[in-house]
């Protein structure tokens, strides 16, 4: 546990003490002000009944930010330190290889989620100009910001694979952004096709990602979408170890 | 303290370290000499047990470095190639996390960090960004890192490389004085260093061990072959006529230097001292003299002289 939390500090550390950390921040809340505009552009113009953060989702600047800054936020971790050797010293210390890959993910989500801190004022804006106070109560918000946290565990476990197999930064933020985008094409597709009782249609409409978002938004929390979201990540999380793991495989 | 017996270590298509065995006893300092490629820090980093060898077996305390990867790590300190370092942290914040890393406890490693950074020279340093720091401050930092919490075994993959003279000096002054109380494993490719700090030196070539004993040995195994230098005032046929007569010289070469002066590079039979004869024989002929050295070995002159063996079996 020291160990964990000492590893958890340096990689949160290293987020706040570089200006990327900074620029991630800044971009994500241009991202989710520009949605903010869009939304109150359209909610000028005609009435919603769906609730303030279903709309919000519903703009795809939410996607675009999670597409766009979880490769960003995840392709230093694990391909920084090989390229600049410091996984070398690292390794040569007694943490375990779990240890490792459980503080950078958490380092991640962390700052993964304090990134979309901001989004809070933009809501506490529409609370107090608009008259829509019941579709802000703290179950859809509670809601949203759980469906930002499990989507953002499944794009940043698989950033840290593509960081793990990866020397180079670029390589790292590309391959993750591949297969974010694959991932998120699949919830199109998931989308167009309508579910039927066949195994393959249900098995695509686990990847609907909108429609699971769209839940969250309304404040619904779904168990099978939960477990979808949490198994995925463990998934990735685990290849990701095997991955660092794979360096000692005779 | 380290038994490697057999270990070889072959990358994609490429043999890095074939079949070396050696062992350092507790309290020794071994340097690993060799040139680049020769296969130094494929055997630290094995011995760290950051790469696994491909086959033989490398025990480090009594721990396969395998098997009891996490026993044998939690006994070395490590400081790889190009020292590599956090670049946005501060000194003294960096070490207080590789002393956490490394399993002390809050108070204790307060107490180290400061016992390593005064060790190190870093006190002065202590609140500066590595990043901003000279490379001699960034090797210290490295080094005081390995130390941090006063393993058994330090391995420093060539600790001096990049540093100025004075710094070169203080590092080797540290590592010296670390004797006795760790086992020191060093990797270099300059001889004088390693004949200054080193109790025991092993020699590889090539991703073999050509040779391993203490320097003075290594020296006198090597003296068969030095050259003594002259330069002499007089005529290219005068000299060869000479040299062709004076007992105990093996081969000669005389050329041109600037002047009337020719430059002769002798090597005797037997590792005799040529000097004595040289300067009497230009005595006796009345020639001016202006150079007379006998040449230290460098590392080069000991891979010629290791490998000339294989190369005339070869042949």
């Amino acid at each position: 546990m020291r160990i964990f939390s000492a590893l958890l500090r340096r990689d949160l550390a290293a987020f706040f003490l570089s200006i990327t950390g900074y620029v991630i921040i800044a971009s994500v809340t241009v991202l989710t002000s520009l949605s903010f505009v869009v939304l109150l552009t359209a909610f000028a113009t005609r009435p919603f009944t769906a609730p303030v953060t279903e709309m919000f989702y519903s703009t795809y600047f939410f996607w675009l930010i999670v597409l766009l800054v979880a490769p960003v936020i995840t392709m230093r971790l694990f391909a920084l330190e090989k390229s600049s050797g410091t996984f070398e010293t690292l390794m040569t210390t007694q943490v375990s290889d779990l240890q490792v890959v459980a503080a950078k993910f958490a380092a991640a989500i962390i700052f993964y989620m304090v990134a979309w801190l901001p989004m809070l004022a933009c809501l506490s804006i529409v609370r107090h100009f608009t008259s829509q106070s019941g579709g802000l109560d703290a179950g859809t918000v509670g809601g949203m910001y759980l469906g930002i946290f499990l989507t953002g565990c499944l794009f940043l476990s698989l950033g840290c694979f593509a960081s793990a197999i990866s020397r180079s930064q670029m390589a790292a933020a590309m391959i993750s952004f591949v297969l974010g985008v694959s991932l998120f094409s699949l919830s199109f597709l998931a989308r167009l096709i309508p579910v039927t009782a066949q195994w393959q249609s249900q098995v695509l409409s686990c990847f609907g990602l909108f429609d699971q978002m769209d839940d969250f938004a309304r404040g619904v929390v779904d168990a099978r979408t939960t477990v979808f979201y949490v198994t995925a990540t463990f998934f990735f999380l685990f290849l990701t170890l095997r991955v660092v793991e794979s360096r000692r495989w005779k | 303290m380290i038994e490697v017996s057999n270990l070889t270590k072959c990358y994609a298509g490429r043999t890095a370290v074939n079949g070396v065995s050696f062992h350092v006893a507790r309290g020794e300092i071994v340097g690993l000499l060799g040139p680049n490629g020769a296969g130094k820090s494929t055997t630290m980093r094995i011995l760290s047990s950051f790469l696994p060898a491909t086959s033989g077996t490398v025990r480090v305390a009594g721990f396969d470095v395998f098997y009891d990867s996490v026993e044998v790590r939690r006994r070395i300190g490590f400081m790889p190639e190009n020292n590599p370092l956090y670049p946005e942290m501060r000194v003294r914040e960096y070490l207080k996390f590789r002393a956490r890393l490394k399993g002390l406890s809050g108070r204790r490693s307060r107490e180290r960090v400061a016992t390593v950074m005064e060790q190190c020279g870093l006190t002065d340093v202590s609140k500066r960004i590595i990043g901003q720091l000279s490379k001699g401050y960034r090797q210290r930092v490295g080094l005081a890192d390995a130390l941090v919490h006063e393993p058994e075994l330090i391995i420093l993959d060539e600790p001096t490389i990049g540093l100025d003279p004075h710094q070169i000096r203080s590092v080797r002054q540290l590592i010296k004085s670390l004797a006795g109380k760790h086992t020191v494993l060093i990797s270099t490719h300059i001889l004088p260093e390693a004949e200054m700090i080193c109790s025991r030196m092993v020699i590889m070539f090539d991703g073999k061990i050509l040779a391993a004993d203490t320097p003075e040995n290594l020296q006198k195994l090597m003296q068969g072959s030095s050259q003594t230098v002259a330069e002499i005032g007089a005529s290219v046929a005068e000299l060869n006529a000479a040299f062709s007569q004076l007992p105990g010289l093996e081969k000669f070469d005389v050329s041109a230097s600037d002047g009337e002066f020719q430059r002769c590079a002798l090597t005797p039979r037997d590792g005799c001292d040529l000097r004595p004869a040289i300067f009497a024989l230009a005595c006796e002929r009345g020639w001016m003299l202006r150079e007379l050295t006998r040449s230290r070995h460098s590392l080069e002159d000991i891979y010629v002289q290791v490998t000339k063996p294989n190369e005339e079996e070869e042949s």
